[in-house]
């Protein structure tokens, strides 16, 4: 009984349950939505069958439980244990547009994508935002501090998505700097995927506007938490020990002050993540960058329901995922918090 | 306490404070501008919606403030007309979130025990969706036909945040005395949340509600441009979309017309989150050196 007890007040295994439910739980509400809800896309999809290509009832059911791999006949508990068994096998039935691809080769086509623009514009967000910010602590009151604490409190206020279109407009038409047209999809026809430096600077060059789109919107938010983090920091008493004991500045700052007031921060790189993985059917949409976003985007503007259905809890599971690793790395950071407690 | 007392308490010292902050102060001003002129703006600009082919894509002039459109209609006065829908629907949001957070937030803090377990872990877990494409992929199934539909999505997607930030405002207050004292008078726990800890907390709600509308902004206008909400009118994310997906972003002239929606949400969500925080600065000075 202890030893369960405490397995449940285990952190890790906590992270690990809490997990594994969120994904079942969005996973049953997309099926109920899918089935339910009036004008749901199987009757819909039957109803195309029949009116435009003259089926009959049956062969249009037939085929709609093909295409969205369920039993139409079975009771509605049967055909949801049996999409929860097709899910964990990954297969998520076929696209409606694309007749005959299966869904889960899109996702695999388009995911790592996603993962890779975001996952790398997190990354040089997050240290360029925690080196602006304590600088802007440091010196706070100072030019420096005003300028940036301004124009990050702009640029976080702004929705990113609209900063997508003012780069696209700025850089790509008013200027002409980059060629717009030639950047969109993910990788230039011909180029060989492999580790080479000609792939490398092409899915850069691709990646490189929503990239910037993520880190413009989001480095503002990293410099004014961090500031504000640095400067709480700054005030307590570990610090001033530190000071008192003739400890070098470098330290200070790396050891004591930089490392404590990075931590608040990385509960926040967890919304964080989700909020990019999920605008990034907006500014994939923009500029055409065909990652899980844009795909969720077409799929919703054509109505390519098994497409869309398996995107949104692909984008869903990514997060939690993502979610999960920051929980773990944030754990080993603060090791207070594997104690339990709030 | 009388109403004047109350009035002077809740807007004018407020606004004496304020305008010792100079960045709140001016978010202030630029947020009570958008306002007035989305609202009471439209009673004299009318929009223009009359196609003049020889006058497509004019630059700023005396008699067109910012130009024309790609079919040489006014665009100062589709700015002016384009506020009032995208307010009123993330004001409708906001105003739905923020209640459903006060009322869990509190009610979690304020029972503790398991309905507080309960109450969190729903909260979590419809956090930890993405709200943005289960917004999207919802608007495929409902019909987002008018203002209030859309307003109602959104505000019942939007609250969970909020919910956490009220839970812990609450469970700091519920500890003082003279909610001590409520309970020991035994006033009921629906009492002692609406009378006795939720307007000691207004300010802190109302600043909720505005970064709500700000959220709910960045929803619509996502949903909009990306083509999903088919109602028509008129509105600064609608602007947004018929420019981009005409294709006259693409062209060097259009640009007074595509930023000119650009900028102006941009300037609302940028003076209300400034205006919020000055507001926070001034409710809560143990804020103000940090966020």
């Amino acid at each position: 009984m202890i030893r369960v007890k405490r397995l449940f007040s285990n952190y890790i295994f906590t992270r690990i349950v809490r997990a594994i439910l969120t994904i079942f739980i969005v996973a049953t509400l997309t099926f109920f939505i899918v089935r339910l809800m009036p004008g749901n896309p199987v009757e819909i999809y039957i109803g195309q069958l029949i009116s435009q290509y003259g089926m009959s009832f049956q062969d249009a059911k037939n085929q709609a439980a093909a295409l969205f791999s369920i039993n139409l006949d079975a009771p509605l508990y049967e055909q949801y244990l049996y999409y929860m068994r097709n899910l964990l096998r990954g297969d998520f039935g076929m696209s409606f547009l694309s007749q005959g691809t299966p869904v889960s080769t899109m996702i695999t086509a388009y995911l790592p994508w996603t993962i890779f623009s975001v996952g790398i514009s997190i990354l040089i967000s997050f240290s360029l935002g925690i080196i602006l910010g304590m600088i802007a602590a440091y010196r706070r009151g100072g030019l420096f501090d005003h300028i940036i604490s301004t124009i990050a409190a702009i640029l976080s206020a702004i929705p990113n998505y609209l900063i997508g279109i003012l780069l696209l407009i700025i850089i790509g038409v008013q200027l002409g700097l980059i060629p717009v047209s030639a950047m969109r999809g993910t990788v230039s026809p011909g180029v060989t995927p492999g580790f080479n430096l000609e792939f490398i600077k092409d899915i850069f060059s691709h990646a490189l506007l929503p990239i910037l789109t993520y880190v413009v919107s989001t480095v503002g938010g990293w410099t004014l938490s961090m500031k504000s983090s640095t400067l709480n920091t700054l005030g307590e008493d570990y610090v001033t020990v530190a000071k008192a004991r003739g400890l070098s500045e470098m330290r200070i700052t790396f050891s004591y002050v930089g490392r404590n007031a990075l931590l608040p921060l990385f509960t926040s790189l967890t919304m964080q993540m989700g909020f990019l993985m999920g605008g990034s059917a907006l500014i994939e949409s923009i500029f055409v960058y065909k990652g899980i976003g844009w795909a969720l985007g077409a799929s919703i503007a054509q109505r390519d329901y098994p497409v869309m259905q398996a995107v949104f809890l692909i984008i869903t599971i990514a997060v939690i995922v993502a979610n999960f690793i920051a929980d773990l790395f944030y754990s080993k950071l603060d090791p207070r918090i594997k104690v339990g407690g709030e | 306490m009388n109403w004047k007392h109350l009035l002077k308490s809740i807007f004018i010292e407020p606004l004496i404070l304020i305008s010792r902050d100079r960045a709140g102060l001016i978010g202030f001003i630029i947020l009570l501008s958008i306002l007035l002129m989305s609202f009471i703006g439209p009673y004299f600009i009318k929009l223009d919606t009359i196609v003049k082919l020889d006058q497509i894509y004019q630059f700023p002039s005396r008699a067109h403030i910012l130009g024309t459109d790609n079919q040489g209609r006014d665009i100062f006065s589709q700015i002016v007309n384009g506020g009032k829908d995208v307010i009123v629907v993330a004001f409708l949001a906001g105003l739905i979130s923020t209640l459903i957070a006060v009322s869990l937030g509190a009610l979690s803090a304020y029972a503790g025990g398991f309905t507080d377990t309960v109450i969190m872990f729903i909260t979590e877990i419809i956090l930890t969706i993405p709200q943005f494409p289960l917004l999207a992929v919802l608007s495929a199934f409902i019909r987002l036909t008018n203002p209030t539909m859309l307003a109602l999505i959104i505000g019942f997607l939007g609250w969970p945040a909020l919910a956490r930030a009220i839970r812990a405002q609450v469970l700091s207050i519920r500890e003082r005395d003279y909610i001590e004292a409520a309970r020991v008078l035994d006033l009921g726990r629906w009492h002692i949340i609406f009378s006795e800890i939720l307007p000691n907390m207004l300010s802190y709600i109302v600043i909720s509600l505005i970064m709500a509308m700000t959220g709910a902004v960045y929803s619509q206008v996502g949903l909009i441009i990306l083509g999903l909400v088919p109602f028509y009118g008129h509105n600064w994310g609608l602007m947004i979309q018929l420019a981009w997906t005409r294709g006259a972003i693409f062209y060097k002239g259009s640009i007074f017309y595509i930023l000119s929606p650009i900028i102006a949400i941009a300037l609302f969500q940028w003076s209300a989150v400034t205006f919020t925080r000055s507001l926070e600065g001034i409710f809560n000075p143990r804020l103000r050196i940090g966020e």
